[in-house]
């Protein structure tokens, strides 16, 4: 089994779902970013999604666009993100990483690349914004060919006749958007994602992890009932726009708190 | 440019069925949004194939908008340049009067016909983004005609700077929302704009002001904007019983300039010429994405763009706030790649001499915009013989220019 098979199994052996922390590479600079990462493990997360900075991030809202801005703005390159995640990979063997961004960045120097560049730096699977399936000719066959997972968003304006393009070339595990809007402002109701989770499970056998809007350990609690995964990030990332270089404490300290709501949560449900 | 391309056998067939030119466009959003464009397209569809749609869409041009406007010889231009022209050259030059719509510009043609999709599709309200105000004060102005709710992103600096048309909008009913994010300029209101759809995907129509963006938007705004070619070409044949040599027309996203090229594309005697903006010239600050640019994805379609070697989008700067954008429409790309259109940039400083040359030649103020593709006009008709005709696209009136004209003359107001 690879990395992220692995883990989310283990999770499910635990009887919690696993707890995905996110936080843009470079934020606020390539030399902070290796403490935040070990922060967030140390904190309890389970997997750790990092951001690819791009300068027209029209998929997110204004945390993580901010973070965006700080991160290309002290200088972050692509090559500084794939040594972020090659360290990464050196100092956490068994921690799932995965890079979500937008395909301008991903694609400008061809799909085999990054996909060879993914590989070589232990990034365990890719979420590409901005390509839906109708123009995943390019990047998901060169991931997949580098054993690297496309994972795909399925989102609440996804409806049943789509839903199987969307599985169709999905793997490491399916990320269900829980609003139609930006990451980090609106929150969905709990009851339109139990129903939105129980429809995807129906539709498929990879883990679904649930993202957008997720701000709180009470919040990821209550999605850990439902959900194999729960997606935090722009509260994150608010941390580490508060505190800067010397948030990894407080981003510790943030992500305790969410694993601690999930571990309980799980000990509830066994009890 | 490759020999290795395959061309179909009309240039005017494209796009697939997938909103493809050759390499360039495409549907590349956030999956929220393609149900949305995926129904978009069907209503599309439905619409061009219903004789209704058309006929509502024509009455509109004529009686709201003021078409057909005219195609105008002009004579005293043409004289000028044949002035400092070898003897026997100096190409004759015809404008095509796109100025004189209802809100002084190309842009009312395809803000109509996206209003009619919107009321088709059963949605309330539309948003645009606009950076000069332009395609702003056209979208306000359908909305106030088809009493939909209105709101314009406009990037901050830009509020600023157009100060006239931001109180046309508002006079117009519509909420003119400044953006604060990026370089607050136009790539950034579409941003915002983007963003502000994929949160309201239920209610809202995404009026978007150039041919580019996930198809089917480069598509159906180049057929609103069809109606400037086809009008030319009816107007040149009666005036001089052929076809025109050359037309050459403005290019920013390039929506004036498509809808100019289009219906002449099969026309291998009618040579086109794109003009970019160079702003201070390509090895400075431009808006030049084919001369300085490289294939790319941004705002829903793979297209030329400027754009650093990591695929950060790089700032544009004319001194033409409707060319200042990094990218440009998908077709122009693939225009390009297989040479049908020529391409060629235009400087500031040459823009700013043609807008005062054209006022005392002819009486009419252009669009900066409009002003790059007089200069070319003025560049490229003393070579050619007397007896070829140049068509320009003067795409739109000159009145918002002034004050960033005076500012760059050095004259106070």
């Amino acid at each position: 089994m690879d990395r992220l098979s692995t883990r989310f199994a283990a999770c499910k052996a635990q009887g919690r779902a696993a707890l995905i922390t996110f936080v843009t590479a470079g934020d606020p600079d390539v030399a902070s970013t290796p403490a935040i990462l070990d922060a967030l493990v140390a904190g309890g997360a389970d997997i750790i999604e990092l951001g690819m900075p791009f300068t027209d991030p029209m998929a997110d809202g204004p945390a993580i666009e901010l973070a965006n801005l700080r991160s290309l703005g002290s200088g972050t390159k692509t090559k500084d993100i794939f040594a972020i995640a090659a360290d990464f990979r050196a100092r956490h063997p068994d921690t799932p990483l995965i890079l979500m961004g937008y395909a301008n960045p991903m694609l400008v120097r061809g799909a085999n690349w990054f996909a060879d560049q993914c590989k070589a730096a232990g990034i365990d699977g890719v979420i590409c914004v901005d390509v839906p399936p109708e123009e995943d000719a390019e990047i998901g066959p060169a991931l997949r060919a580098a054993s690297v997972h496309p994972v795909r968003l399925a989102t609440p304006t996804t409806d049943a006749q789509r839903l199987p393009a969307v599985l169709e070339g999905a793997s490491g595990f399916l990320y269900h958007v829980a609003v139609a809007g930006v990451t980090g402002k609106q929150q969905a109701a709990q009851s339109s994602i139990e129903i939105a989770v129980a429809r995807l499970k129906a539709a498929t056998d990879l883990p679904v992890a649930v993202g957008f809007g997720v701000r709180t350990p009470e919040q990821a609690a209550a999605i850990g009932r439902v959900a194999d995964g729960v997606v935090v990030g722009s509260a994150i990332v608010d941390i580490v726009g508060s505190h800067g270089d010397a948030a990894a404490p407080f981003v510790q300290e943030f992500v305790a708190a969410l694993r601690g709501a999930l571990t309980h949560q799980a000990q509830e449900t066994a009890a | 440019m490759t020999d290795t391309i395959a061309l179909p056998n009309s240039l005017r067939s494209q796009p697939d069925a997938n909103g493809h030119f050759g390499a360039f466009g495409g549907r590349y959003v956030a999956e929220t949004l393609m149900p949305l464009i995926l129904e978009l397209e069907k209503v599309y569809n439905a619409a061009k194939a219903d004789p209704a749609f058309d006929a509502e869409m024509a009455e509109l041009l004529r009686t709201y908008v003021g078409r057909p406007n005219p195609l105008y010889y002009a004579g005293r231009l043409t004289e000028a340049l044949r002035a400092k022209a070898e003897p026997g050259k100096g190409a004759k030059i015809y404008l095509k009067r796109e100025e004189l719509n209802h809100t002084g510009a190309h842009k009312i043609n395809n803000c109509i016909g996206q209003a009619l999709l919107a009321r088709r599709m059963g949605k309330k309200k539309v948003i645009a983004e606009t950076g000069a105000g332009q395609h702003g004060v056209a979208t306000a102005t359908v909305a106030a005609l088809f009493g939909l709710e209105c709101k314009i992103f406009m990037g901050a600096k830009d509020v600023e700077r157009q100060k006239p048309n931001v109180f046309r909008m508002k006079l117009l009913g519509a909420e003119v929302i400044p953006v604060h994010s990026g370089s607050s300029t136009l790539k950034d209101s579409m941003n915002d704009a983007l963003r502000h759809w994929v949160s309201n995907v239920h209610d809202t129509f995404y009026i978007i002001g150039t041919a580019a963006g996930p198809h089917p938007y480069p598509e159906l705004v180049r057929d609103f904007q069809s109606v400037i070619g086809k009008e030319t070409r009816a107007q040149m044949l009666e005036a001089e019983g052929r076809l025109p040599d050359m037309l050459i027309a403005p290019v920013g996203g390039g929506s004036n300039a498509i809808g100019m090229f289009h219906p002449f594309l099969d026309d291998p005697e009618v040579a086109m010429i794109g003009v970019e903006a160079a702003g201070e010239g390509l090895t400075g600050k431009h808006a030049a994405s084919l001369a300085g640019g490289a294939s790319g994805i941004l705002h829903g379609n793979r297209t030329y763009l400027l754009q650093d070697e990591d695929g950060q989008i790089t700032e544009a700067h004319s001194i033409s706030a409707g060319l200042d954008y990094p990218g440009i429409g998908p077709e122009h790309s693939w225009l390009h790649e297989i040479g049908r259109v020529k391409y060629m940039p235009i400087k500031d400083d040459e823009a700013l001499e043609s807008f005062q040359s054209l006022s005392r030649l002819e009486g009419i103020i252009p669009a900066l915009e409009s002003a790059h593709a007089i200069a070319a006009a003025e560049q490229v008709a003393p070579a050619l013989d007397a007896d070829k005709i140049i068509v320009v696209n003067l795409s739109g009136r000159g009145d918002k220019d002034i004050f960033t004209v005076a500012d760059a003359l050095g004259v106070e107001m």
